[in-house]
């Protein structure tokens, strides 16, 4: 590193990064410590060394704070890259019907295989799902000329025939739509560790694209003219931020279920603190999303004891009164 | 073509447009190296579109575009953004870039994204800075700049990239009369003292007599005449193009055709 002065643009990025770090590891103390039996944090400890609280802190409790701290983490990223790629701050990978499809798909998967299948049909299903999604919506996009408005009403109206056709199945099989509709709304309730061990090499897998995506985020800003003018192709710059969006968001929809939400609040809620260069929002994007869905759920387990609210729900609870803040908030500036 | 310049861009038989609408067809002309050439045309004759098929933003629906011996369309992307530029009418910027960072930007077409900023890229955005007057800005968020200001920091990013040509669409558009000056008086110097080619879409036909070398004019779906500023700004010419009966008398300081709308010709 070069003697350099530090710009008022890290220092800022810096004590955001510092103040959610802390906030989450309190989320996550606190979600390993509170619930249906209260524990403390030296039976924890004892709990994680394999003790006498092995089976609460490990089958249960440990399993979705990691859960939903990874999970939201790649919401929240995979909603930053597509709002780059569309250049459009309603972009969300719910938006654009991206965890619709993938919902059809783990929909479509649970019903025509065995309820023992499962483990592997359903995070097929949402794979299989979510790629199709995208591969519609670019292919589509396309031919429309690849812009960003194109992409984005795509997307949306591809969103909706997901949503319905969802409808349909549901209403089709009764039996099994109560089930999906807690997965609907996302939940990290009955994680193991198996599913995250699952989701971490997943997340691994798709590591080398998210630094490749970083690297280009900036990038996505500029008009599709000015991208052609530098030598960058607009269309596979916007549709490899989107299959990376898609990627990432495939892989915790399989997890948790679809928390459209946080795609949207994340993004919003770190450019508002850090600003929009890539390499202080991604990560804030990703902290705060680990947040929300870690408060969500340490929420939605304690407000209505014994039963449980799903953490999508409280995400969305609690997150669409902060968006509608921060937006007054910044507009506030503008004036 | 009648010019004896040397051209390393050239359209040959280019037709433009969009499937169902042909705007130009049966385009050939050739950019004088190092000259300022200006478009001229009314509105929707389709200057815009011919120069953005020039800058290989849009593909001709037939015919090719050659630079340096190659067809524009086959080449990649970056091979041809290290010799043209292309600024947009309009252009958007991600948000709170400052003026330094755009030009980073500039330099993609010589490093790639991922590989870090060597002496010759930092040098070559300094000397965008300062040749643009941006020194003192270069700190600056974008939206915090004037139209002047903002336009000649996409001057610098165009020049970053360094390429011999430069392509401008309606680089005076939105500004005021002294920093529509201020911004030709830059192209000028660029040319006058880099050698680099330019050319740029204007609507004001005294400044492109003034500051051009060289005028395409384009009407009726087609080239309508190529010359001298000197030689082509004919009443005739202006009667044709742009429907305006106009008086031309040389300029009493330059001595460059100064045209002087007197009516519009009303349903030609």
């Amino acid at each position: 590193m070069t003697a350099k002065l530090m710009s008022p643009e890290s220092l800022r990025a810096i004590s955001v990064f510092t103040l959610v770090i802390a906030l989450i590891l309190v989320t996550a103390i606190l979600g390993l410590t509170l619930g249906a039996v209260t524990l403390s944090v030296d039976q924890i400890l004892d709990g994680l060394a394999g003790g006498k609280n092995s089976f609460i802190v490990m089958q249960y409790r440990a399993p979705r704070v990691v859960m939903s701290l990874l999970a939201g983490a790649s919401f929240g990223i995979a909603g930053t890259l597509l709002q780059g790629a569309l250049r459009n701050p309603l972009a969300s990978p719910d938006v654009i019907g991206i965890t619709k499809c993938a919902g059809l798909g783990a929909f479509l998967a649970a019903l025509a295989t065995p309820p023992a299948w499962a483990i592997w049909a359903i995070p097929i299903g949402v794979m299989s799902g979510a790629l199709a999604g995208a591969m519609i919506l670019l292919a589509i996009g396309r031919s429309l000329g690849g812009g960003v408005v194109s992409l984005a009403l795509v997307g949306v109206a591809l969103g909706m025939l997901a949503h319905a056709l969802m409808q349909y199945v549901m209403v089709l099989f009764p039996t099994r739509a109560d089930q999906s509709m807690v997965w609907l709304a996302g939940s990290v309730y009955g994680t193991t560790m198996a599913d995250v061990i699952v989701l971490v090499f997943w997340l691994l897998a798709c590591l080398p694209f998210l630094l490749i995506a970083a690297v280009h985020l900036d990038a996505s800003g500029f008009g599709d003219d000015t991208l052609k003018s530098l030598g960058l192709s607009p269309g596979r710059l916007r549709g490899g931020l989107v299959l990376v969006s898609v990627l990432l968001c495939a892989g915790s929809v399989a997890a948790v279920g679809s928390m459209g939400f946080l795609g949207l609040l994340a993004p919003h809620a770190a450019r508002l603190l850090v600003g929009s260069r890539a390499r202080f929002l991604l990560p804030t994007s990703a902290l705060i999303g680990a947040l929300t869905l870690s408060l969500a759920d340490l929420i939605g387990r304690l407000v209505a004891l014994p039963n449980e609210i799903p953490a999508g729900i409280v995400a969305a609870v609690i997150g669409g009164p902060y968006l509608i803040f921060l937006l007054i908030k910044e507009a506030g500036y503008r004036d | 073509m009648t010019d004896t310049a040397s051209s390393r861009l050239s359209a040959h038989h280019l037709a433009l447009g969009y499937p169902a609408v042909r705007v130009l067809e049966g385009i050939d002309i050739s950019i004088p190296d190092g000259m300022i050439t200006a478009l001229i045309g009314a509105n929707g004759s389709g200057k815009s579109t011919l120069l953005k098929a020039l800058g290989r933003i849009m593909q001709p629906l037939c015919g090719s575009v050659m630079l340096d011996g190659k067809m524009i369309a086959t080449m990649p992307g970056r091979a041809v953004a290290q010799v043209l530029a292309l600024l947009p009418q309009n252009p958007v910027s991600p948000e709170g870039l400052t003026v330094r960072q755009l030009c980073r930007f500039g330099r993609h077409p010589h490093r790639g994204l991922l590989s870090r900023m060597t002496e010759v890229d930092e040098a070559a955005i300094e000397g965008a800075l300062a040749a643009t007057g941006l020194m003192a800005l270069a700190e600056r968020p974008i939206e915090r700049l004037s139209g002047g200001q903002r336009q000649r920091a996409w001057i610098a990013m165009a020049l970053a990239q360094e390429p011999p040509i430069l392509l401008l669409d309606e680089p005076t558009t939105f500004l005021d009369i002294a920093h529509q000056l201020e911004i030709l008086e830059l192209l000028r110097e660029l040319n006058e003292t880099r050698g680099r080619t330019i050319v740029m879409v204007v609507h004001d036909l005294n400044q492109a007599a003034q500051y051009a070398d060289h005028i395409i004019a384009v009407a009726e779906g087609g080239i309508y005449a190529t010359g001298r500023p000197a030689d082509l700004l004919k009443p005739d010419l202006i009667r044709s193009v742009f429907g305006v009966d106009a008086m031309v008398i040389p300029h009493p300081v330059t001595g460059t055709p100064l045209c002087l709308p007197l009516s519009a010709c009303g349903a030609r």
